[in-house]
């Protein structure tokens, strides 16, 4: 009998671990440039905690501030000016944006922005819960981003 | 001599080396400072009161297991009245010794611990934060024109008393100077405070000591302490800002560095470039060291490792920045002329 429930558990934790693999794959190689399609950033925990570093180094809360918005817009609802996918996300940090966004082209390498967008991405909850970041090890402002309520579908927004 | 001595002697001579690389280079038990000579003579101390206690410990078996019985028939409880008591007499006082040893030995780690993290009259206050994986000194005063930010050297006069402020910039890391100080956790969103006090001018190497994360090995510091006139010297001239470049292939690599991804996060006095996430490189030339102790500070190894950090530290945070060979060539003449 108890040999049989060790079995099972043996089982289960098995097929957990399975689960949880490739979650927070890292590779210490930084990709050639211009890779087509940046989706493989926010299935990675890894490059989505440190977008959440980067958000933070470059002081995009500035502006954004925490994601809540205020000379910037928000970014943890679901409007989004100039598209919520991934890729569009990386053309407003990558190219800059009217009205303010600055380009980020020459100061941030391609993996960073990309790294950032898959954040920025998180922060509505539009990535997986086990992706997104967990509680931060200072105080934080709100709940950690894998704790939040998915925004609802993205509505397009006309740019001011 | 038979093949067992041969062994006991190789063993021996084995065990003699293994306690000579005990002094010097990164040691707790050759203390340069008061401090530190607090927890050598702590540890010398514990060391010979456990060795007596073992020894005695062992001596008191042996002999028992020596010693022959008297009369099997004696059992355990059947002892004579007079015998009895001198039992309870050997376990009393020995349960006593023990007790008085262990107090003993509780004040007096109590009190080299006290001695350690006293305040004292300090003339300089260095903030240390520990940053995955390199170590940030911010050389603090009320004169904010006196105040000056380097990284991964921290340079002391000898025989003052330095407060050192130990902050963390992202998770736990350790401050450990063993033949010095140390060691004492950084914790992020916390202030711990050592006062280090070098009592012969020298070089010495500290480490963190505290698992940060994949290049916790590769987080090393050096610890100059001078004496008073060149410790000004030295602090004087990192108040300067960064030597401007006359040579026109180092103009070039200024341009890269200031216009550029460098400037996102480090600093050089001087300059436009104001980032303030990763080390100060005002003087980073002088420095002996690149990545915190991982390298040595020299032109090829610098071109190295700005053409591919992630292959000399993976996990570090600087990145790759795409860049053309001359201009690779031009940023490395910029930095290493950075005196």
């Amino acid at each position: 009998m108890s040999f049989a429930y060790a079995k099972a558990a043996a089982s289960i934790m098995a097929s957990l671990l399975l689960v949880a693999c490739e979650r927070e794959q890292r590779d210490f190689q930084t990709p050639s440039s211009g890779s087509p399609s940046g989706d493989h950033y926010q299935r990675d925990a890894y490059d989505v905690a440190q977008g959440k570093r980067l958000f933070n180094w470059m002081n995009c809360s500035g502006c954004h501030s925490h994601g809540g918005g205020g000379m910037g817009p928000a970014l943890m609802d679901n409007r989004w000016i100039y598209g919520g996918k991934i890729q569009q996300i990386y053309q407003s940090i990558h190219d800059g944006r009217r009205n303010g966004m600055p380009a980020w082209k020459h100061r941030m390498t391609d993996q960073q922005i990309w790294q950032v967008a898959a954040y920025v991405r998180s922060m509505g909850r539009y990535l997986r819960k086990d992706v997104a970041p967990g509680r931060d090890d200072a105080m934080q402002s709100g709940k950690a981003e894998s704790r939040r309520e998915r925004a609802s579908a993205i509505v397009p927004s006309t740019p001011p | 001599m038979t093949a067992g001595r041969i062994r006991s002697v190789v063993q021996l001579a084995t065990c003699s080396s293994a306690l000579q690389a005990c002094s010097g280079w990164q040691s707790a038990l050759d203390p340069h400072s008061q401090t530190a000579a607090h927890l050598a003579g702590l540890f010398w101390f514990f060391t010979a009161i456990c060795a007596i206690v073992w020894v005695l410990v062992v001596a008191a078996l042996i002999m028992v297991l020596r010693r022959r019985r008297e009369s099997e028939s004696v059992l355990p409880g059947d002892d004579f009245p007079h015998q009895q008591r001198r039992k309870a007499i050997i376990v009393g006082s020995l349960t006593a010794i023990t007790a008085i040893i262990l107090t003993v030995l509780t004040y007096m780690s109590f009190y080299a611990t006290r001695e350690i993290t006293w305040p004292r009259k300090h003339v300089l206050t260095v903030k240390v934060t520990g940053q995955q994986w390199w170590w940030q000194l911010d050389y603090q005063n009320q004169d904010p024109s006196q105040s000056f930010g380097t990284a991964n050297e921290l340079h002391i006069p000898v025989g003052q008393p330095v407060t050192v402020d130990l902050e963390a910039a992202d998770v736990i890391h350790s401050f450990w100077v063993p033949n010095l100080i140390g060691k004492q956790d950084m914790i992020p969103g916390r202030k711990n405070v050592l006062t280090l006090r070098a009592d012969k001018p020298g070089l010495y190497r500290g480490q963190c000591a505290e698992f940060c994360g994949l290049q916790h090995a590769h987080m090393s510091m050096f610890v100059f302490a001078e004496p008073p006139a060149a410790f000004e010297a030295w602090r004087r001239h990192q108040l300067e800002p960064a030597a401007t470049p006359g040579a026109p292939q180092r103009i070039t690599g200024m341009n890269i560095f200031v216009h550029g991804a460098c400037a996102t996060c480090h600093a050089v006095g001087g300059t436009d470039a104001d980032g303030q996430t990763g080390p100060n490189l005002t003087h980073f030339a002088q420095r002996a060291t690149i990545a915190a102790g991982t390298l040595r500070n020299t032109p090829a190894n610098l071109s190295r490792w700005l053409a591919d950090p992630q292959a000399v530290k993976p996990g570090t945070n600087m990145p790759q920045v795409p860049m053309s060979p001359a201009d690779r060539q031009a940023l490395v003449a910029y930095l290493e002329g950075l005196k």
